[in-house]
């Protein structure tokens, strides 16, 4: 089954196009990678995706709707939710309260009930504290519960910006090179974390510059290069692909 | 929960400990200008939730206490007597009407305070939504220049309206009933009562406040502030809350504005003014931005210094010195809620730390 497709999506920055014509699908319960060199419109299709800028021409449909002119907000509502690759965690915020503003969706406060602190929000308090320890356990970053999350070592900012995403309960997780910037060590258990992601049945939407990584989790994966599709297989048939070797090389020298 | 209200005990005290003070001592007249600071902190404390905590700049806030004040003032001294219709007999039968004598010895037909207060903070919302709702698309310098705007426009048509009393406003408000024979006055002989209705009012504002924050709600409002493109992709309506936060600061502004109208029996231009925005801005900022509690305790003081005439001729001077002083220097206010916090993390830190981050 389809869970996104994304369907003759075009995106253009004044002369230059960033994005061009790209379709594909990613099936429900799948990781699914996008590759490309640096500037070849990963993260700008992942804004296009997620709400963040409208596309000029083309399609996004996730879970039957189209999503194309919906906000980040509305997207995030839907259970599409992402990380972003230069990493935005809510500043003078402690971990815990990270990872609490991603119950938001599934909670219902509002400005009334919290002014006048209802009871029905403390029983919704508790269950939105409870489930963020739940994620932060699994995630191993329960010690730093009180820290401000923009203290912690880099490494673990990324698990945190993981579980705020993940605290969300998405259908749909987009990670935006989700192992930049950490060391190998880090990148593995980066790796064994979205894996595991996908297990409790969530699909994954991957950017990613490390290539084993890359081909260690992911059921399929897209290249793009300009804003193109250049190929879209199984891991170890894009390893194969001349294109693709072509692209990557030919950057390299 | 206990941390949240202690403090409320507390300040609660401190306004008891101030009225005995005044009690014993004799200077019971102090309480008339603590009790009109009172109201003007409640438009500073509204305005700390949207400075400090939603992140969005107003320097229109006094148009929202002018409107408050403008519409209470004006509905309850136009005589309706002088205007009979079919609308007016059907507002006295259903008892939205008052009579009572003029300062002349004739007669006067108005509408009832209460329902008086109702238009007013019907409208505000209106207006705030109205304005806000534009607004505040717009970021940092353009959103402080577009809310000066607002507060312009708001001082120019008051000042330039012959029915709002132009240049002298409007006197003869009278008094605002309240129920087990209080009402909010300035006569003398209720002045002790009047000092506990404002203060009572501040402090239920403010318990209203800190429980916003400690919410759902005072969680997404600071994932705004601090991300808001990461606050949308975590399916927080970002603009909607930004704006909520604006109608209900708005809100506090005008109920303010009606109850110290009825309080003072009158209102002027010059509480439009533009240097009554700034003065509140100058309060929020040197209370620590996002602090009630600091913003409030520098209200107090600052309030309650200028209106007894301690600054003289200066007084609009001292507030923007203030702003230019805590812009230069202290950009995060005085009283800063992490100012304990900052203060051990500068001690304790280590250069392996440095190198970290
Ligand atoms: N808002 C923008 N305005 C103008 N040009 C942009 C904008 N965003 C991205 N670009 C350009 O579009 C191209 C694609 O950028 P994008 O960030 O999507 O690449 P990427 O594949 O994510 O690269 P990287 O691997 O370096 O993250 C780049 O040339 C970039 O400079
Ligand atoms: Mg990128």
């Amino acid at each position: 089954m389809t869970l996104l497709s994304v369907r003759g999506v075009s995106k253009r920055f004044g002369g230059l196009q960033a994005v061009n014509d790209l379709s594909f699908d990613v099936a429900t319960g799948s990781i699914k990678a996008l590759i490309g060199p640096n500037g070849a419109g990963k993260t700008t299709l992942f804004d296009l995706i997620s709400g963040f800028l409208p596309p000029d021409s083309g399609e996004i449909v996730f879970g039957g709707a189209e999503i194309h002119a919906m906000s980040s907000c509305e997207v995030a509502v839907r259970g599409m939710v992402r990380t972003f690759q230069h990493i935005r965690l809510f500043p003078k915020m402690t971990v815990l309260e990270n990872i609490m503003v991603g119950r938001h969706v599934h909670s219902r406060a509002g400005f009334l009930a919290g002014m006048l602190n209802l009871p029905f929000t403390w029983g919704e308090e508790r269950r939105i504290r409870e489930k963020s320890f739940e994620i932060m356990e699994l995630l191993g970053i329960a010690a730093h519960a009180r820290t401000e999350a923009v203290r912690l070592a880099y490494g673990q900012q990324r698990v945190v910006e993981v579980g705020r995403a993940l605290a969300c309960e998405p259908k749909l997780l987009l990670l935006d090179e989700p192992a930049a910037g950490l060391n190998m060590r880090e990148t593995n258990e980066m790796g064994r974390l979205i894996s595991r992601i996908r297990d409790m049945g969530v699909t994954v939407l991957l950017v990613e510059h490390d290539m084993s990584l890359v081909m260690k989790i992911s059921d399929e994966v897209v290249v793009l290069s300009y804003g193109q599709k250049i190929a879209e297989d199984r891991p170890l048939a894009i390893q194969k692909n001349r294109e693709v070797i072509r692209v990557y090389l030919g950057d390299d020298q | 929960m206990a941390r949240r209200y202690l403090p409320v005990a507390a300040f609660a005290g401190l306004i008891v400990a101030i009225q005995l003070a005044t009690f014993f001592t004799g200077t019971a007249f102090h309480l008339t200008q603590l009790t009109m600071t009172a109201y003007y902190s409640l438009v500073i404390v509204g305005l700390c939730m949207l400075i400090g905590y939603a992140g969005q700049i107003s320097l229109g806030h006094a148009g929202f206490f002018a409107i408050g004040g403008y519409v209470t003032a004006f509905l309850t001294t136009f005589n309706l007597k002088l205007h009979p219709g079919v609308f007016v007999s059907l507002l006295s039968k259903s008892g939205m009407l008052v009579a009572r004598p003029d300062a002349y010895g004739g007669s006067l037909l108005t509408v009832h305070p209460w329902l008086a207060c109702a238009a007013a903070i019907l409208l505000t919302v209106v207006i705030a939504y109205l304005v806000g709702g534009p607004v505040l698309k717009l970021k940092g310098h353009y959103l402080a220049m577009a809310t000066l705007g607002f507060g312009i426009i708001v001082y120019r048509m008051v000042l330039g309206t012959g029915f709002l009393g132009a240049a002298d406003g409007i006197s003869d408000v009278p008094g605002f009933p309240l129920p087990a024979g209080l009402a909010i006055t300035g006569n003398s002989s209720a002045r002790v009562s009047n000092y506990y209705l404002a203060w009572g009012l501040v402090i239920l504002g403010m318990a209203l406040l800190l429980n916003l924050v400690h919410s759902r709600v005072g969680r997404a409002l600071a994932a705004v502030h601090g991300a808001e493109d990461a606050a949308g992709a975590m399916g927080i309506p970002t603009a909607r809350y930004k704006l909520n936060t604006f109608v209900l600061s708005a809100v506090f502004a005008s109920l303010a504005g009606v109850l110290l109208t009825h309080y003072n029996g009158g209102i002027g231009p010059s509480e439009a003014g533009v240097m009554k925005s700034v003065r509140y801005v100058a309060i929020v900022a040197i209370g620590g931005m996002a602090n009630l509690w600091g913003a409030l305790s520098m209200s107090l003081v600052l309030n309650y210094l200028s209106l007894r005439g301690y600054f003289g001729t200066y007084d609009d001077a001292v507030f923007g010195v203030i702003l230019l002083l805590i812009m230069l220097f202290a950009p995060d206010g005085l009283l800063r809620r992490h100012l304990l916090s900052d203060l051990k993390r500068a001690v304790s830190r280590n250069p392996a730390e440095e190198e970290a981050s």
